[in-house]
This record gives structure tokens, sequence and C-alpha cells, in this order.
């Protein structure tokens, strides 16, 4: 009796003893996450415009300005482009990988190290290697154009990241952006998806790993064909751990910065420039805090409709498990 | 006979193998591209740098690329002190979130209080967050603290925002861990540091390893905070250096290929050598551990 109540009162105090052990971090993603994100709304919502502090109340004018702007439509019209389709290749091509790697070849550990390598590196090296095989040149041909001149290949040559054209350039009344796809951003997807794919194959290729031999082995000796055991059987099985990759590369996409400011600029004429881009350039360059402030508020919201519903959602999922 | 021509089925296997083999091949040689060119250019010497030779071999190997991007010279700053600034500040940011994750991950999977499982949601919301959301105050605070334009500074910065992702891997390592250990422990009269020290650290190596390879590869390839908080070139980590030369114009381009590799190499060595655990730190960012 008494040495339990004595343990109970050290069990008591020792959870005290955890919980202040996780109180620095607590308080650290207190201010540096939420208060700093509170205080950027709030300057948002200021007339910080200028080198002075002012932190007097502006409302949404800020908001509005960025939204009938053409600068800030484009960069929305942007990310949505270089999101989708950086998102769609990943998740092929990355399926595709880790179809080829799973498909019991000689040298598959050479395979798959070398379809993920590029994950390790920096994407401003990504950035640096990329620019110079994109780049067109402008009397005579340079990087891939180069090697496609050299292999025969003329046709495949392009402006790459120095094209002007938005396809299908169509205008719409109420926008003064132009829809749809701006050329010189795909570029920079290749890029993207040449570093990001693997990851996308290593999450396809856990999850391939995780399907039951004996499963595939029932479907084939009821008669289905392979093309049947994928499509049936093996595609429904990927479907959590492709919505767990959608949210992962949709965030990275959402927050892109690095790729971009290495291997355009946001050029040419901002066809290429991102909200993240433009934040940077309002803060450091212009010093429109508010402004910049109100960007970053409206990508956070961007990337919070995503992963807030999927934290709660893998929460429940954890204490269903449990 | 019969043994001597294949038949019909088995040379469309034998066909089908060697067509996956085929495309298997040409996908590598898409992912080595870019660093072949990397390589062959920075090994060239300058007299063979011209962009319409972009794709020739190296007639003799030069390492005056290496040389120019290292040490700098003709109006650039070389590598060599940022390479050293983004060691002092990889490295003490990498252990100290490493040792704090632990600690919130034995906390979080074996002390579990009212309430912990939401906090532990809200600390990972701040991986997915866009960093541009924090950095007008962080600049602010930064300064406040007289840490602005400092290494510390910049690892501070990497130390707290590294916080969810290693809560998160050791959480899930840590809950790998029977609890039976953890109360058998307890019953002996074992508290909390002391499970923690007998108990939960020595199982932890490898988590720890997969914790660290993370926030090594990652901070010493971040870039943003870098830019942001290193206002002089003295104090910059490599990566805001290699995109100040490939900015610039007086750095050729062979230059800034060197440069990319020297600031690849750390990295890309720690994945040949650790490339399991890098895997698993890769898969852990995608919650499901």
């Amino acid at each position: 009796m008494r040495v339990a109540r004595k343990q109970r009162r050290r069990l008591k105090r020792d959870h005290v003893v955890a919980f202040l052990m996780v109180l620095p971090s607590l308080i650290a993603i207190a201010v540096f996450v939420y208060g700093f994100i509170g205080y950027t709304a709030y300057v948002s919502m200021s007339n910080y415009t200028t080198a002075r502090v002012d932190l007097s109340f502006a409302g949404l004018e800020h908001y509005i300005t960025l939204l009938s702007q053409r600068r800030f439509q484009d960069n929305i019209r942007n990310l949505l482009v270089f999101t989708a389709l950086f998102l769609s290749a990943c998740l092929v091509f990355g399926l595709l990988l880790a179809l080829l790697v799973d498909s019991r070849v000689k040298g598959e550990s050479f395979f798959r190290s070398v379809y993920l390598f590029p994950m390790a590196l920096s994407f401003i090296v990504t950035g640096v290697a990329w620019r110079w095989l994109f780049t067109p040149g402008d009397l005579e041909p340079t990087g891939l154009n180069l090697l496609f001149d050299q292999l025969g290949l003329k046709f495949l040559e392009g402006r790459w990241i120095a094209d002007t054209t938005i396809w299908p350039n169509v205008e719409v009344s109420w926008l003064k952006t132009r829809l749809l796809v701006p050329l010189a951003i795909v570029p920079v997807v290749v890029a993207a998806v040449w570093q990001m794919s693997g990851f996308c194959m290593a999450m396809y290729l856990a999850a391939l790993r995780g399907i039951p031999e004996e499963l595939r082995e029932a479907a084939r000796v009821d008669g289905a064909s392979e093309f049947q055991v994928f499509r049936y059987i093996v595609l429904p099985l990927l479907r959590p751990i492709t919505l767990s990759a959608i949210i992962v590369l949709t965030h990275i996409s959402l927050k892109t910065f690095d790729l971009v400011m290495t291997m355009t600029g946001g050029g040419p004429g901002n066809r290429t420039e991102l909200p993240s881009l433009y934040m940077y350039e309002l803060r450091f360059s212009q010093f429109n805090t508010a402004e910049a402030a109100a960007v970053a508020t409206i990508l956070l919201l961007v990337v919070s409709v995503l992963v807030v519903p999927y934290l709660r959602y893998n929460r429940r999922a954890q204490e269903v498990g449990e | 006979m019969a043994g001597a021509s294949l038949s019909r089925p088995r040379l469309r296997l034998r066909l089908s193998r060697a067509l996956l083999y085929a495309v298997m091949i040409a996908l590598v040689a898409f992912f080595v591209l870019p660093v072949y060119l990397l390589v062959i250019t920075s090994f060239k010497d300058f007299s063979e740098v011209s962009l319409n030779r972009m794709w020739d071999w190296p007639t003799q190997l030069s390492l005056e690329s290496f040389n120019r991007a290292w040490n700098g010279g003709q109006g650039t700053t070389g590598m060599r002190s940022s390479f050293l600034n983004s060691v002092l500040m990889v490295i003490p940011a990498t252990v100290i979130s490493c040792l704090l994750g632990s600690l919130n991950g034995y906390v979080l999977s074996k002390w579990k209080f009212p309430g912990s499982e939401t906090l532990f949601t809200l600390i990972l919301f701040g991986m997915f967050i866009p960093y541009q959301s924090i950095l007008v105050p962080l600049v602010q605070v930064l300064s406040a603290l007289g840490l602005y334009g400092t290494l510390q500074g910049l690892a501070l910065t990497h130390i707290v925002y590294g916080i969810p992702i290693t809560t998160l891997i050791f959480r899930n390592y840590y809950a790998s861990v029977p609890s039976e250990l953890v109360e058998a422990s307890q019953i002996d009269g074992a508290g909390f540091f002391r499970v923690y020290r007998h108990i939960i650290l020595p199982l932890s190596a490898p988590g720890f390893v997969v914790a660290a390879i993370w926030q090594f590869t990652s901070i010493w390839n971040e870039f943003l905070f870098g830019l942001i908080i290193t206002n002089e070139p003295r104090i910059r980590p490599v990566t805001v250096t290699l995109q100040n030369m490939s900015g610039s114009q007086f750095t050729q381009w062979n230059v800034q290929m060197a440069g990319a590799l020297i600031v690849a190499l750390p990295t890309l060595l720690v994945y040949i050598f650790l490339g399991r655990y890098f895997l698993r730190g890769l898969l852990a960012g995608s919650l499901k551990g």
C-alpha cells in the first residue's frame, strides 16, 4: 500500500520532469513558429511599407493591392502551373522508377542509388548544373541544345529558360495575368523532377515491398494478367502512400525558392517568379515589409489548406492504430 | 536439338528483359548527365573552356577551376572560408537538434501527458510552413539578440526549425521500443532520467544516425536562412557563396561548376557511405516512419 503510493507519487513527479524537459522546445516552437506567424500576419495589415517601422493598422489594403496586381497574379499562375506539372511528373516518374527497380533486376541497389542520389544535393547545386544545360545560347547552341546538335537531334532544341512564350496565352477579362503555361517554367520543372522523383520512388518502393507476394500470386492463379494484377491489386494498395507523397511533394513545391533563384532568378520577365521570390524582393530590396508579409501570409494559407487536414487525418489514423 | 534454339516465349521474355535494362540504363544517363557535365567542365584547363565545346572531354586534367573556386581571385571570393563557416554551423546545429529531438521523442512516446498528442501535432506543423512566413520577425528577433549576421544566429535558427523533424524521427523510433521495458524499469524504481540513460539511450544509436544524417544534409544544403541571416560575405555558408558565384559575371562558368562540386561533395559522401540511413530519414519525413 505504502510502496504503491510512494511509487505513484514518484511517477507523478517524473511526469512533471518529463514535461519540463520538452518545455524549452515547446516554447521555442511557440515563439518561432506560432508567434512569428502571428506577427507576420499583423505586419501584413500594417503601414510598414518603407524602411521606417510603422505598425499602424492598414487593414487588408496590401492583400487587395497584391491580388489585383499583374505581377502577383503571374506569381500565383506560375506557382499553380509549376506545382501541377511537378507533382504529376514526380508521381508518374517516381512510380515508374519504383516498378523498374522492383522488377527483380540485377544491380537493383545500384539503380536505386543512382535514381535517388540527387536528393542528397542542394537545390543550388542542381540549379547551377541545370541552368547551364538549359541555357540555349544566343548565336551558337550551348548546353542541351549543343548536345542535341551533336547527336543529330536538332528538332529537340528549344529556347528553354530564355523562352518568353506563354502557352496558349489566353486572356480572361477578370484577370490581369495571361493563361496558362509560361514555357520557361518547364526546364525548372525538369530540374525539380530530376531532384525529387527519387524520393517518390523510395516511397513507392517501401509500399511495394509491403504488399505480400501471396496476394499477387493468388490473383495470377485466378487467371489475372500482369497488367490486371497491377491495376486491381497493386495500384489500390498504393493509395495511402500516394496521398502522403502528394502532400509532401506539393508542400515542397509550394515552398520552392532556391532552385528558381539559381536557375532563372524569376525571369525572363517574371515568367518563372514564384511568391517566395517576390516576398524576398519586397522585403529585402524594396523594403516593403508589410506587402512582403502579405505575400508570405497568403503562401502560408495555401500550404495550410493542404497540410492541416493531413496532420489531423494522420493523428486520427495514429490514434486508431494505437 | 530442342536446347539449341530458344522457344518463342523464352525469346520474348529475354527481349523484354533486354528492353527493361535498356530503359533503366537510359534513366541512369538522365540522372548522371548534369553531374557528368559538372565533372568534365571542372577538370578542364581554362584554355579549353568554351561554351561551344561544352561536351568535349578535357584533353588534360587541370585543377585550375577548383583552385579558383576554392581560393577565389579576379574579383571573386572563394569557397574556402564559406566551407569552414558551413562546417562550424552545421555540426553544433546537427548535434543540438538531435539531442532535443531525442528528448522530445522520448517524452512524447513514453511519458505521454494529457494534450501531448496535440502538442506533437502542433510541433509537426513547424516543418511544413514556408519559411517566408517567419522571416520578417526572425530578422528582428535575431537583431535584438545580437545574433543577426552571425553563425550562431544561423545555427540557432536551424536548431529551432529542426525540432519538428528530429522530434518526429525519434518519436517514431522510440515507439518501437516496447513500453514493457520502460514500465519494468519504473517498477524497479528507475525515474525519468535513469530510464532514458539505461534503457532508451543505449537503443538510440540508429535513431541518432538517421536524424543526424538528415539534419546534416538539410542544413548543409539549406539556402534561404543562410541568405537572409548572413549579411556579410565573411560569414556566408557554402550554398549562398555558390549562388553568388553563379549570379556574377566575374565568375566563369567552369569555376561555378567546380564550386558546385565542392558544395555537393560532403553530402554526396554521406549519401554514398550511409545511404541506407539517409533513406530512412527521407521516409520519416513523409510521417509514416
